[in-house]
């Protein structure tokens, strides 16, 4: 339901308050639901790989340790198996080589899913990533696009280091011609990424390592193997009227504690996860600044060029006049991240940090 | 790995056996189905994986010259076993040369003054095919002139030549089968040329006009058909090649009768992913054709400064890919060369690399100039002596299929087709703005929507600052 829903909402056929309503009903109607399920993330993409594969023979994975190693993180486990090793095909080691070969494969018509051990080696292939496969169908004139997903996890994990944890939302997302996807929950994990795999543009699909173990209730709807949330949607998931907190991936999870935090002390902050970085929701953004006057922004990656700059800069230009607060933004340090397990923590944002930032957005600390 | 000893019994037993040894002694007839190849013989063995059903044993590569001098030592007739099968092992320390003493010859089926060596190795060529393919070759020549001609009048912003390379551009297109993609470099007109793309259609592209099928969004050359099944020329150096194992593998998990054909210059083979390309193609066994027009120069780079291999030829080997060298200017043998690659691609489901030697005859584009790094000599001595036009022209003409008359009316009247094309191409009008949203995705996106309309809305409101007979 929540798939038809944002796809109403695509068509403007509810307006952003409406929609609101309804979700929050909904919300309280899925509470009363008995025996709800649990899935992990990792579940969650496997299932939508599997489904997806199963659906259309023209989606095939690639990626190192896929096959038989069932997938450095297990995202890609049982798929070998089923779909033996001409869909889930164990790669040699070279990124640019891979990247290649499946844009190179969409373009010849078949529906890739890449996957990259980490999106820190995305780089070694990010030639193929931008020039050809975000490019192609603007160069060709539309005689050649390019229905490929490249996923894997992104940002940072845990005592990895600069060359593993670094987040590129930033970087892909200010590229045309690409759709920037950053699931949060399990549910966002399946319909996300259905929708990507389904999508005829290439699509960065952002996960989150340190998410793949988590669980997240999710609903029948979002079982069912037609499920789909709308790319360019955001998702309200938590509603308030004095603060606007929007983050994506796992710093959603870190800004709902700090809403239970925030609310102990009487402020009311509506969390949006963004879902998808490009493109960006900003109607949803606006439309929620526009009720509570005041934003803060938070992502994990480097503060300079990153998401939550180009998010202030959209808040800024369209709704000035509704801000009673300077914006905040809340980023990774500025170092690429260091190893040890304190450094590590202080060069993240962490729950406190959005509190503080919150109560600074309502006048109520320094 | 642990499959590779499962599936030997008598390793087991000779394991137990042999504990006390350093090395591990295989007995030579092993409960294997296959041959087993012996010390120095060059053998490529891929490691089979019972769960996996196409992949299979690529054999053993004959009459190639050794890299590797055999020995006569008594202990060559045991063998180790390793990841990735069994080894040969010998207590003479050699080291294989860094090149072989003899370069690997190249294959030519007309000599330079357009008369068969020798009709051994040689699939003949019908008068029409012959006389078309003559006449493609001096139409790409003609195309050249004039459209270099027209970026030195500024007409054009850019342009690249190919004149040296037509018996590799047209050649190789005739040995194809129009399902065969073909995944160009940026040297390589003529192979859209032969597949029907007509001068027009250039010089639209060429004037990114409103008929030019890119919709003027790419620069000069850098064509693209979908119905010809040519790719549009991508800029990045070589990242067709990989691309290129990947439409090949398309084709074969859909197991059509067709195979990839990509292109390289001999200085993209620098490139790292010219080795992914390659060794993937061998790995997927994927039907892919890699054509390497081997012509001396990467801009003002010359190939010793480019690779101190024996060229490109002998690196298909380093892959498991089966190659040849070919006359690039000898428009039978690549013909010949690149219907056989073709065949052995599509039936035997493998890669195959060709190096066509040649000379870029002209400078790398319009941005260079070549007489600033090679001497003016060595240039004409191309142009004139090794010319593959002419070479191909005496052949056709011994055969008395082709006469005077009919060379300075196909000159003539192609030429007058392309000054016409220009003129057309030039005054055609541009894209109009909305082309400048369209195509970023499949379907527009709100924020584009959103700009589009806010630019229209700019547009009609300060008429003064764009240009008369801007079109909206």
């Amino acid at each position: 339901m929540w798939g038809i829903l944002g796809r109403r909402a695509v068509d403007g056929g509810f307006s952003a308050s409406s929609l609101r309503r309804m979700r929050s009903g909904l919300v309280s109607a899925r509470s009363y639901a008995a025996g709800s399920k649990e899935m992990t993330v990792r579940d969650a993409l496997n299932s939508a790989i599997d489904e997806e594969m199963s659906a259309d023979p023209k989606v095939f994975v690639m990626g190192e340790e896929v096959g038989q190693y069932q997938g450095a993180y297990k995202i890609s486990k049982g798929l070998l198996e089923k779909y033996g090793p001409e869909r889930v095909y164990d790669t040699p080691i070279t990124e640019a080589g891979f990247t290649g070969i499946g844009v190179g494969a969409a373009y010849a018509g078949l529906k890739p899913v890449v996957e990259f051990m980490t999106f820190n080696f995305s780089m070694q292939a990010i030639d193929h990533i931008i020039n050809s496969a975000a490019k192609s169908n603007y160069m060709s004139a539309g005689q050649i696009n390019v229905p490929i997903v490249f996923r894997g996890p992104n940002g940072a994990a845990a005592g990895v280091g600069a060359q593993h944890s670094q987040c590129y939302a930033a970087w892909y997302a200010s590229v045309p011609g690409l759709k920037v996807l950053a699931p949060y929950s399990a549910e966002d994990a399946r319909g996300l990424l259905k929708a990507a795999i389904r999508d005829p543009d290439p699509v960065v699909f952002l996960e989150n390592e340190l998410l793949y173990g988590e669980s997240f209730p999710i609903s029948e709807e979002a079982l069912d193997s037609s499920f789909c949330l709308p790319i360019g949607k955001a998702k309200i998931e938590r509603e308030g009227k004095d603060v606007t907190i929007t983050t994506f991936s796992k710093m959603v999870g870190f800004a709902l504690k700090a809403a239970e935090k925030l609310a102990e002390e009487g402020i009311s902050a509506e969390v949006i996860n963004l879902r998808s970085i490009r493109p960006l929701d900003r109607a949803t953004i606006n439309a929620s600044v526009r009720k509570t006057s005041r934003l803060v922004t938070v992502e994990e990656g480097f503060p300079q060029h990153g998401v939550c700059a180009e998010i202030c800069a959209s808040v800024v230009e369209e709704s000035f006049s509704y801000l009673d607060a300077p914006v905040e933004r809340i980023a990774g340090a500025d170092v690429p991240m260091p190893y040890a397990a304190n450094l590590e923590r202080l060069a993240l944002p962490q729950v406190e940090d959005i509190v503080r930032a919150a109560k600074r957005a309502c006048f109520r600390s320094k | 790995m642990a499959m590779l000893f499962a599936r030997s019994r008598n390793l087991v037993s000779s394991l137990r056996q042999n504990l006390g040894l350093s090395a591990i002694l295989i007995k030579r007839n092993h409960s294997s189905p296959r041959p087993v190849f012996t010390n120095y013989q060059l053998s490529s063995r891929v490691f089979l994986d019972p769960s996996t059903s196409f992949r299979h044993e690529s054999t053993a590569v004959e009459t190639q010259p050794d890299l590797v001098q055999q020995s006569d030592h008594e202990d060559d007739a045991q063998e180790l076993d390793f990841p990735g099968g069994k080894v040969g092992y010998t207590s003479e320390m050699k080291f294989i040369p860094e090149s072989s003493s003899r370069r690997i010859p190249c294959y030519r089926v007309l000599n330079e003054h357009g008369k068969i060596i020798s009709d051994r190795d040689f699939i003949p060529v019908s008068e029409k095919l012959a006389v078309r393919m003559y006449e493609q070759m001096a139409t790409l020549q003609v195309m050249d002139h004039i459209f270099y001609e027209a970026q030195r009048q500024g007409r054009i912003s850019f342009y690249l030549t190919s004149v040296g390379e037509e018996a590799i551009n047209i050649a190789s297109a005739a040995a194809l089968s129009p399902e065969d993609v073909v995944l160009p470099q940026y040297r390589e007109p003529g192979v859209l040329l032969w597949r029907g793309f007509t001068l027009e259609e250039f010089a639209n592209q060429c004037f990114g006009n409103k008929a030019d099928y890119g919709k003027g969004r790419q620069m000069p050359i850098h064509y693209g058909s979908n119905q010809h099944n040519y790719f549009t020329v991508s800029s990045p150096i070589a990242t067709q090649l990989p691309q290129a194992a990947g439409v090949g593998y398309a084709l074969k998990m859909e197991k059509k009768n067709a195979c990839a054909v990509t292109f390289i210059g001999d200085g993209g083979t620098s490139e790292g992913d010219f080795h992914a390309g390659l060794n993937f193609a061998a790995v997927m066994e994927a039907p892919v054709v890699f054509i390497c027009r081997n012509n001396g120069w990467a801009i003002s780079t010359h190939i010793s400064e480019q690779f101190r291999s024996d060229g490109i030829v002998v690196k298909g080997q380093a892959y498991g890919i089966r190659s040849i060298r070919v006359d690039g200017n000898d428009a039978l043998a690549v013909y010949n060369a690149v219907r056989s690659a073709r065949e052995m691609a599509v039936k035997e489901q493998r890669p195959i690399l060709i190096e066509a030697m040649t000379y870029r005859v002209g400078h790398h584009s319009t941005s260079d100039d070549s007489t600033k790094y090679r001497e003016a000599d060595e240039i004409q001595y191309w142009k004139m002596s090794r010319n593959p036009v002419n070479r191909f022209k005496k052949w056709v003409e011994d055969n008395g299929w082709w006469s005077e008359e009919d060379e300075s009316k196909l000159r003539s009247s192609t030429r007058k087709q392309l000054l016409q094309a220009i003129q057309a191409a030039e005054k055609w009008e541009k894209q109009p703005l909305t082309e400048l949203f369209n195509d970023v995705y499949d379907v527009k996106t709100k924020n584009l929507e959103e700009q589009e309309v806010g630019l229209k809305a700019l547009v009609e409101k300060q008429p003064q600052d764009y240009p008369t007979g801007f079109h909206i």
